[in-house]
């Protein structure tokens, strides 16, 4: 049962991983603000929540995964708050956002 | 080995937020990237806790963390969209209590 709960803790912890290299990477390289924000929230709730879900399984029963559980739980709560009041703002202040060619 | 690997990545990620920081243009930009770079310091915060062994010490520093910055972050955007944080001499209309 342990090793069971190693092994998913790890698959959890690649898979955040992965996330947040992906959603690193576009708001690196995504062409606009929004598209950005699109790829910064990617890492803060599919990342983040499969890295503390991953770190929860690695610490068992205990105050500690409640804490973790209790920091996802505000991170879900908090990131798309922010996102959402980013995005509010940003189209207020720039009031166009990026079209590609085909849009246009 | 896992949670290393998961480090390197928080950290490459960080760096990539870091670079958009920088780079901008506009001012969202900036923002953005301040606040995912926060969001990736709670995980690097929580994932270091578990490499070094005493996460029960850095997970209240996490915790404190978020917290602050969600409030950091919805400050400066109040200021950048409406150029003050709503004090109270700016309330000017005497019918309203």
């Amino acid at each position: 049962m342990s090793a069971v709960l190693d092994i998913l803790s790890a698959v959890l912890l690649l898979v955040g991983t992965l996330f947040t290299l992906i959603g690193g990477t576009g708001l690196l390289r995504l062409p606009d603000v929004f598209t950005r924000l699109h790829g910064a929230s990617i890492t803060d709730t599919l990342g983040a929540g499969a890295i503390l879900l991953g770190l929860a399984l690695a610490a068992g029963w205990s105050l500690l995964m409640g804490k973790l559980l209790a920091l996802l739980l505000i991170m879900a709560l908090l990131s798309p708050s922010t996102a959402h009041a980013l995005a509010r703002a940003a189209i207020h202040g720039i009031r166009k956002p990026w079209l590609d060619e085909a849009q246009k | 080995m896992t949670l290393t690997i998961t480090l390197i990545a928080l950290l490459v990620t960080m760096a990539f937020a870091l670079i958009r920081a920088i780079k901008g243009p506009t001012v969202y930009d900036r923002i953005l990237a301040s606040n995912a770079l926060g969001t990736k310091t709670v995980l690097m915060i929580t994932v270091l806790g578990f490499v070094v062994g005493d996460p029960e010490l850095y997970i209240d520093i996490a915790l404190m963390y978020v917290l602050i910055g969600f409030i950091g972050t919805v400050a400066v955007l109040k200021v950048s969209e409406f150029g003050n944080l709503g004090q109270p001499q700016s309330h000017t209309d005497p019918e309203d209590p």
